[in-house]
């Protein structure tokens, strides 16, 4: 059955009585057809005669002024929908990813929005993988994070990925990195305020979710640590610890979270620190299984450039570059003076041999 | 030009004057140098990737050779060589000392350590360079090859001992302060950029590349000199045997010729490898690797 505009206005009767709007009848929707046939013009059916706390959330979302159905574009046709629990529904949480990824993965649409493409970022992630190869419902999908119907940018401060928020969205799930995070420097300077201090995305990203395992995350890692403490992360680059992690395929070299830990960073004077003085043992043995006391001296921010912090490696250093300075110069002096010479002793002589006969 | 006598196949060179080879290296010795420097290219190779790891080049050759892993495990591997080299010398010169009772070994004019003339032929030299005097005789070993014997004797020890005090820390923190803990990588790091820097630079320019010995001295690889070349650059050396009658006791056999053409290969290579990681150092170096 078609209307004037050749569009298919058909109801499978079977199908809308299976779904979950199939104890209504027809006009409890479309309240504007009183009489057949049908006015040229019927009014849009308004969703939010029931559904108004879901209408009212999406008239404040991002998605508020959509030139799509607010309801449909996600939820499918209102005549088969059936409850987010069934499999078979747009908005069961296996199948999430893929509805959001009908415009969000849509190339065109994320630009007209300024909108990163992300779908594929999140499905190639740890999240991602979870809902869409092993279909585990509890794993992070679009919703768990954004909300559905009433989704925020992330500026507003209501929204559950709001900067402030991100600890509290993301322990949802993980709660027991939430708390430790929450008793950590960091976790204490955003509960406080500070915006400025890392919050979960800010290491693992949004979207991407390397394993902190994997060669990529902790090559990209050490930086981050870096953007703030730009002294510790110059002096940490001086050391071993440094050389040998930025070149790759040696994973296992200590960056920042191997001594500081990742979510419950404390200062070297709390005793529950892994880098307070008494725990220093512990946490190099990590790696260095013989370390002991007198291994865990040294030093790995130590600053050769500093005299007043560390004036015994201030002196080697200096010694170190006067010894290879004063010996590189005079030595290329007297190889230059010398291979002139014997340039000049060639040309007078015709032989370069000549110059022993003097 | 030079080299004209070695390289000669033996059919054109019986048209000359049959010219008389002087022994100055012992088979062990050369091996011992062959030894030296290979492992001291490798070292080289995989060290200044781990100096200058911020640098884009470091990186895609460590990524190439199979990442960190794979350089440390080459360069320790290399380290154990020239450390069962330098024990070799060690072995070879106490027997010398001790056991052959060799005279001059350790004083003399046959020594490798300096004396009053080294300094007068330093000064006397440098005079002869600017044109103010004539150029000095010299003994067995001129006080520029008595530096190079000394700086790597000096920077084996150096580079060595911090190399083993980092690969061995937790041992090596029992006897040393915690300082020392973070002075051993700088220790190691500068030690054997002045190595690189002066072995690549000075070391070539002043044994091979110069005039008179370029491309290279082929001395230290076919262990003999011509009578010629040992009278001009080892003079007073070359006149005492001589007054003493003991010439020809120094004789040795002509270097075989596919000998002298294999030392030529490896050595040119030798040469090319240092040169380039020579550049790349200094690449790194300056643009702040």
């Amino acid at each position: 059955m078609q209307d004037a505009n050749g569009k298919n206005v058909g109801v499978d009767a079977d199908s809308f009585h299976a779904s979950i709007h199939g104890g209504l009848s027809c006009s409890d929707c479309h309240i504007s057809i009183k009489e057949y046939p049908h006015p040229e013009k019927v009014a849009a059916v308004k969703c939010e005669t029931c559904h108004e706390e879901q209408a009212s959330a999406i008239g404040g979302s991002v998605h508020a002024k959509a030139s799509a159905h607010p309801c449909t574009s996600c939820h499918g046709d209102a005549h088969t929908i059936v409850a987010k629990s069934d499999p078979k529904s747009a908005v069961y949480p296996l199948n999430i990813p893929k509805t959001c990824g009908t415009c969000h993965a849509n190339e065109a649409m994320a630009k007209k929005f300024g909108l990163q493409n992300v779908y594929s970022t999140y499905m190639d992630s740890i999240h991602g993988y979870a809902v869409s190869k092993e279909g585990l419902l509890v794993a992070a999908n679009c919703m768990s994070c954004h909300g559905s119907h009433g989704i925020l940018s992330h500026k507003d401060p209501k929204s559950p990925i709001a900067r402030a928020n991100v600890p509290e969205t993301c322990g949802t799930c993980h709660g027991g990195v939430k708390d430790d995070y929450a008793d950590g420097v960091h976790g204490k300077a955003v509960a406080g305020g500070n915006m400025k201090a890392p919050v979960c995305t800010d290491c693992h990203t949004a979207h991407a979710i390397l394993q902190p395992t994997e060669a990529t995350f902790r090559m990209q890692s050490t930086p981050i640590c870096g953007s703030c403490h730009k002294d510790q992360l110059a002096t940490y680059r001086d050391t071993f610890h440094s050389q040998l992690g930025l070149l790759g395929g040696y994973v296992e070299t200590a960056r920042c979270w191997d001594c500081h830990q990742a979510h419950k960073v404390l200062p070297a004077s709390d005793p529950h620190s892994p880098v307070a003085q008494a725990n220093l043992v512990a946490t190099c043995s990590r790696c260095h299984r013989d370390a002991n006391l007198s291994f865990v001296q040294y030093q790995p921010h130590a600053n050769p450039h500093n005299r007043k912090l560390n004036p015994a490696l201030y002196y080697v250093r200096t010694f170190m570059n006067l010894l290879l300075w004063c010996t590189l110069s005079f030595f290329t002096l007297h190889t230059l003076l010398w291979f002139l010479r014997s340039k000049r002793e060639q040309r007078e002589n015709g032989h370069a041999e000549e110059e022993t006969h003097d | 030009m030079i080299d004209e006598m070695e390289t000669m196949p033996a059919e054109q060179a019986a048209g000359k004057a049959q010219e008389k080879f002087y022994v100055r290296f012992t088979l062990p010795q050369r091996y011992l140098h062959a030894v030296l420097f290979t492992s001291f290219l490798g070292l080289a190779a995989t060290g200044l990737p781990m100096r200058f790891s911020e640098n884009a080049l470091a990186r895609t050759f460590a990524s190439a050779v199979g990442g960190f892993g794979a350089i440390l495990f080459f360069h320790k591997f290399c380290a154990i060589v020239l450390t069962l080299a330098f024990l070799y010398h060690l072995k070879d010169i106490a027997t010398r000392a001790f056991v052959n009772n060799e005279k001059g070994l350790f004083w003399g004019p046959t020594s490798m350590v300096a004396n009053w003339k080294d300094a007068q032929d330093l000064v006397g030299h440098i005079r002869w360079f600017l044109g103010l005097g004539p150029k000095p005789k010299f003994d067995r070993y001129a006080y520029w090859e008595k530096f190079d014997y000394w700086a790597v004797f000096w920077g084996m020890i150096v580079i060595g001992f911090s190399g083993y005090a980092m690969w061995f820390a937790p041992f090596f923190a029992r006897f040393l302060p915690g300082w020392a803990l973070n002075a051993v990588l700088v220790v190691h790091g500068e030690e054997a950029l002045l190595a690189i820097l002066f072995i690549f630079s000075i070391h070539f320019v002043n044994t091979h590349l110069r005039p008179g010995s370029f491309p290279m001295d082929m001395v230290i690889f076919t262990g003999k000199e011509t009578e010629e070349e040992f009278e001009k650059k080892r003079t007073l050396e070359y006149q005492r045997l001589a007054a003493a009658g003991k010439l020809e006791a120094r004789v040795g056999d002509k270097p075989v010729y596919w000998w002298v053409n294999f030392a030529k290969v490896v050595g040119t290579i030798a040469i090319l490898i240092g040169l380039v990681l020579l550049v790349l150092t200094l690449i790194a170096y300056f643009g702040g690797g």
